[in-house]
């Protein structure tokens, strides 16, 4: 049996309290649709970062990890806000 | 503390920097709030994780026993990975326990750890208050006085940052900029639980004992490499790659990670067991350059990860003791007033740590060899693997399969020796 596990399904076992009316991270999509490396997209753990059916890329912010990265490798900077979630929300590691 | 203060220190962040400090503040008899935007401390913090005592017990002799722990490391893997084929060394017993039998290294699971930690921190006399995600810091007359959080002021005479790796609060503050990609890796783990007995059976280890083990060549030539670190019920596999390098690679830190699970040589130690958790850090690879010039303006100061102690040394990452040790210096150079900065470099200086981020400073060197992610893993194991091919025929000379190898790899002599040197040098 593979030990192999789809981001979704990892993202499954950790514990979210999304915030579904305010973004921690927010996007400029004139400024990202004039990104042709689009680094986030390999870089996210979460694989939050995907490139639209109009060439350009979106992000879900449910199911970040809020590592970072994202903030790091965007050179274009088409990522305008990062902050961490509001009070009490985004992920709860049970073991870290 | 100033007229108009709540209290004496506002501390941002509950992780090891930001209860040490806490700890050590509220034991000298100040008032002491410890912000933690995480539900619980530790809901938020990742990290590999193995913890080095000697900071621990510089925070308080006798609390590594009264820790959480997972278990003592005492045996050390190093595993060169290329393809389907893997080497490995072993090393025990690991470093050298002090007569108290305090084990020199341990692992820890965060979320168990940290809590109890600010726990510690509390029942010195901290105020502990959770879920509450500081928005940014109170300025007046160009000194930092507080900060607000959802909406409300709270004031101190200084407000100590140690939110972590992405620290907003000492870019607002000034002493820190954007992060290059190039200085960072991104960590990500999964815990893999499994029963304790199979655990210890496999990596040879007694109960309560652990091991932890380095990998290199699992990065798909990416830089960076993967590690594992057996916890009491479960074990912590993951891999921390240059993300810069990703997209031009064609690679994922997830793709990565998932690849060296089903690797042949680290599959059994896994099988059987049940993911239960992924989670992902940004990891500082800059060394001492990473470290600002001013840790500290008025009214403000930076610790831990926030302010850049982290090493990664190739063999080992070492963040929870640095982090550890700069805590008890913010702490110390707030107890003793005048000009923060001064005071703060003095504390790191006198707590070795500075020596410590300086005298690491020529692995960076040595884990910028681009060679050491792929084309050396491979070398060494055609070589290894030569050597334990019989076929009845005459041993080859060393010298001679050594040669051949490194031709096939496209290594030229010099570059070999110029890596080498570079080795030497930085170690």
């Amino acid at each position: 049996m593979s030990t192999r596990l789809p981001v979704p399904e990892l993202l499954g076992r950790d514990v979210f309290a999304v915030d579904e009316g305010s973004p921690h991270i927010v996007l400029d999509p004139a400024v990202c649709a004039t990104c042709t490396t689009t680094p986030c997209v390999a870089a996210c753990p979460a694989q939050l970062y995907r490139v639209g059916p109009d060439g350009v890329v979106g992000l879900d912010h449910a199911g970040c990890l809020e590592c970072g990265t994202c903030r790091v490798v965007c050179e274009a900077g088409g990522i305008v806000r990062w902050t961490y979630p509001r009070s009490t929300f985004g992920v709860s590691y049970r073991q870290g | 503390m100033s007229d108009d203060a709540d209290v004496d220190v506002i501390v941002v962040g509950a992780g090891p920097a930001g209860s040490a400090c806490a700890h050590r503040l509220a034991r000298e008899g100040r008032s002491v709030v410890l912000v933690e935007r995480g539900t619980t401390a530790g809901a938020k913090n990742v990290s590999g994780g193995r913890l080095y005592t000697y900071a621990l017990e510089a925070l308080e002799e006798g609390l590594t026993r009264q820790a959480p722990f997972e278990r003592a490391v005492v045996r050390e893997q190093i595993m060169l990975v290329d393809g389907d084929r893997a080497m490995q060394v072993s090393v025990l017993p690991s470093g050298d326990s002090d007569p108290a039998g305090v084990p020199a290294s341990v692992t820890v699971l965060r979320a168990r750890f940290d809590a109890w930690l600010a726990g510690r921190a509390e029942g010195e006399g901290a105020l502990l208050a959770t879920g509450v995600t500081v928005d940014s810091l109170l300025m007046e007359h160009d000194r930092v006085v507080g900060i607000v959080a959802d909406g409300e002021e709270m004031r101190a005479s200084v407000v100590v940052a140690a939110d972590g790796v992405s620290s907003l609060l000492a870019r607002e503050a000034g002493l820190t900029g954007p992060l290059a990609p190039a200085s960072v890796g991104v960590g990500v783990k999964e815990v893999v639980a499994l029963d304790a007995a199979a655990l210890e059976a496999r990596f040879g280890v007694g109960p309560g004992e652990g091991a932890a083990t380095l990998l290199l060549g699992c990065t798909g030539g990416v830089h960076g490499g993967g590690f594992m670190y057996t916890n009491a019920a479960s074990i912590s596999i993951g891999v921390v790659v240059s993300p810069g390098d990703l997209a031009a690679a064609g690679r994922t830190p997830h793709g990565l990670l998932q690849d060296l699970k089903e690797h042949p040589a680290v599959r059994p130690y896994l099988a059987g067991g049940e993911s239960v958790e992924y989670s992902a850090h940004l990891v500082r690879e800059d060394g001492v350059r990473g470290v600002p010039r001013r840790l500290a303006r008025e009214g403000f100061l930076v610790t831990g990860e926030a302010a850049g102690f982290v090493l990664n040394l190739g063999y080992t990452v070492r963040g929870m003791d640095l982090a550890l040790v700069s805590g008890i210096a913010a702490a110390e150079a707030v107890l003793a007033g005048g000009d923060l900065d001064a005071a703060y470099h003095a504390a790191l200086e006198r707590h070795g740590l500075m020596a410590t981020m300086r005298g690491a400073d020529g692995y960076r060197d040595l884990l910028h060899l681009h060679r050491l992610y792929g084309t050396y893993p491979g070398l060494a194991l055609d070589v290894a693997t030569s050597m334990f091919a019989v076929d009845g025929g005459p041993p080859p000379p060393l010298r001679r399969l050594v040669r051949d190898v490194r031709r096939r790899h496209g290594v030229p002599l010099r570059g070999l020796v110029r890596d080498g040197l570079v080795g030497v040098r930085s170690l």
